[in-house]
């Protein structure tokens, strides 16, 4: 056999680096130095034409001072804990049914997942804003019974929850990913348990809800994080109105970004946005051991 | 005598039960059939509505049309003042959704299968801020990519080069992870074999990793496919000459342009722009459906 050279055996052991170059490149250049830049902006008076001209805490003290970014930030808080958890809960309510033996299991689920696939797309924000508008088709079909149905788009009071109903409306991925898990509980400990003499109700809370309390957890923290980052939604439906009641943080930062120019400002924007966003996601990390069961500890 | 009226009661017992189970089943299937009917009839009603005038529309819920017209979807084909319409919009949006597909997969595949299978100085330290990448959401970095990209002259470049050329540097972390689960589950043996045969580890990841991996594969591309091209916010940011709009900027200008008076034709055009990802969906529904649910489980 040959022997090896030193330069062979570095190469050997660390071939698999050659790999990762591309990746290290895109986190060094496209997330690691724009996420600390945009730490540094947020700290300054940033604006795209004149650049910048000091050093301020001026952008965090208005987040919590200016009234339009106090509404904003708490029109987000009502908009991802209305949306999440009646998502959740429906698609959680649907897997379940459908895991009985069910005729047609696959026609279901089709039905059910299509407005996921396709709700992220323009195309659905515009049919919404069809059906919701003043003239559109709900309020023209209470119109026809002589109800005057609310102007659920121009109206400050419903507006937002129209909104929440289009991300309500694809709880598709949610129930999708809730029946796999479901599919994996074990039939016999719902025999056992009903030989216990255990309710279906009873089954549902102390068996499946503890077994597929690790996808309840997954689901969770993936759909907050998805709906305190909500754009397209009151971007193209509402522009953000009635009255900035559905300018949610990441319409406000949009705002500011491309449209004032304030690029030091909205950096602090999505600065505090981020951080309530990393807070809610340690919390579920660090409230999972009390509620989260793993099967086995080096599942995970 | 008891034997008899043990019989008669556990008769008694199963018809009871036997109700109860179709009851059951009845509410079952009432419950799936009505929420199934609100997930799909918004969708049926806009087939139906791009086939209505515009004094239809709005005035049944019936999604079929009294006078069928395809007025709608001619206007939606006539050019609406400048140079751009929905053809051509839709072929901007593949001009870049195809190139960032096969980067994004080219490029999560090279960093899944360097993470997944070898060791190297900084392995571990290095996947450790891969996963951490999960969870940096897009909104604290949009500003400063931006202004990144600006200084790159690509914003507004008619090659979309702010939305390609990041996916060649395996910006999507939710595939690799998805990737190096699934070869995590891929056994040594076919590779080791390999190696005493002579094969480098290029001629491994092309002979024997790419094509186990193929599943997960075929399934990351499908979502990166329905992403980017629902992609609104990306265009939104870095697209700004009118000839060069994709479908997503396409469709929410001409809604702001014409809602109000020209429906069928919003509707028609809106329904053009998305027939691909239904075509694509119904095609490969199975994939969406596996991918997701073991993104899920596994995560």
């Amino acid at each position: 056999m040959k022997k090896k050279t030193k330069w062979e055996s570095f190469w050997k052991e660390n071939i698999g680096f050659v790999f990762v170059i591309p990746w290290l490149i895109g986190f060094l250049v496209f997330k690691a130095y724009p996420f600390l830049s945009s730490l540094y902006y947020s700290f300054t008076d940033y604006n795209l034409f004149s650049g910048i001209s000091k050093f301020t805490f001026d952008n965090y003290v208005n987040v919590f001072k200016n009234p339009a970014e106090i509404k904003s930030l708490t029109t987000t808080f009502k908009y991802a804990f209305m949306t999440v958890p009646l998502k959740l809960v429906f698609a959680l309510f649907i897997a379940y049914i459908l895991n009985f033996k069910i005729r047609g299991v696959n026609l279901f689920r089709t039905a059910y997942y299509i407005p996921s696939i396709l709700g992220g797309s323009v195309a659905i924000a515009v049919l919404w804003k069809a059906l919701f508008n003043d003239d559109g088709l709900i309020r023209m079909f209470f119109a026809n019974f002589g109800i005057d149905a609310p102007h659920f788009l121009s109206d400050p009071s419903w507006a937002l929850f129209m909104i929440c109903l289009l991300r309500v409306w694809q709880f598709g991925s949610a129930m999708v990913i809730f029946l796999a898990a479901l599919k994996g509980v074990p039939q016999d400990l719902y025999e056992a348990a009903s030989i216990d003499g255990a309710g279906k109700w009873k089954q549902f809370f102390s068996i499946t809800i503890p077994l597929i309390s690790p996808v309840i957890f997954y689901n969770l923290v993936t759909q907050l994080v998805q709906a305190f980052q909500e754009f397209n939604g009151p971007y193209i439906i509402t522009k953000g109105g009635p009255l900035g009641s559905t300018t949610l943080m990441s319409l406000l930062i949009y705002n500011n970004a491309f449209t004032a120019y304030q690029m030091g400002k909205a950096s602090a924007q999505a600065w505090v946005l981020f951080i309530i966003l990393m807070f809610f996601t340690i919390l579920a990390f660090w409230s999972q051991n009390h509620w989260v069961y793993y099967a086995d500890d080096d599942g995970r | 005598m008891t034997t008899m009226r043990n019989e008669e009661a556990v008769a008694a017992m199963q018809r009871k039960l036997k109700r109860r189970h179709i009851w059951n089943l009845f509410v079952r299937y009432f419950v799936l059939v009505l929420v199934g009917l609100f997930m799909v009839y918004p969708l049926i009603w806009m087939v139906g509505a791009t086939f209505k005038t515009n004094s239809e529309i709005f005035t049944t819920l019936n999604p079929i049309p009294v006078n069928p017209t395809t007025q709608g979807y001619v206007d939606a084909m006539k050019s609406s003042g400048g140079n751009i319409n929905i053809w051509k919009a839709m072929l901007n949006t593949y001009s870049y959704v195809i190139p960032e597909v096969i980067f994004t997969i080219i490029s999560s595949v090279l960093t899944a299968y360097g993470f997944g299978r070898f060791k190297f100085k900084g392995h571990d330290i290095m996947f450790s801020l891969m996963m951490a990448m999960l969870f940096l959401p897009q909104v604290v970095l949009n500003i400063p990519q931006y202004l990144l990209y600006n200084k790159f002259g690509w914003v507004g470049s008619d090659l979309y080069l702010a939305l390609i050329v990041p996916t060649m540097f395996a910006t999507e972390t939710y595939f690799i992870f998805m990737l190096v689960q699934f070869l995590h589950n891929v056994p040594h043996e076919l590779e080791e074999a390999a190696e005493i045969d002579g094969c480098n580890v290029f001629q491994i990841l092309i002979r024997i990793i790419v094509p186990m991996l193929m599943p997960a594969i075929v399934s990351c591309a499908l979502f990166k496919f329905m992403w980017s091209s629902n992609d609104f916010l990306g265009p939104l940011l870095y697209v700004n000459t009118p000839a060069k709009y994709p479908a997503t900027i396409f469709v929410k200008l001409s809604m702001d342009a014409d809602s109000g008076f020209n429906w069928n034709r919003v509707l028609a055009t809106s329904l053009i722009s998305i027939m691909p990802n239904i075509i694509v969906f119904f095609l490969a529904q199975n994939q969406f459906i596996d991918g997701i649910s073991a993104g899920g489980v596994k995560g």
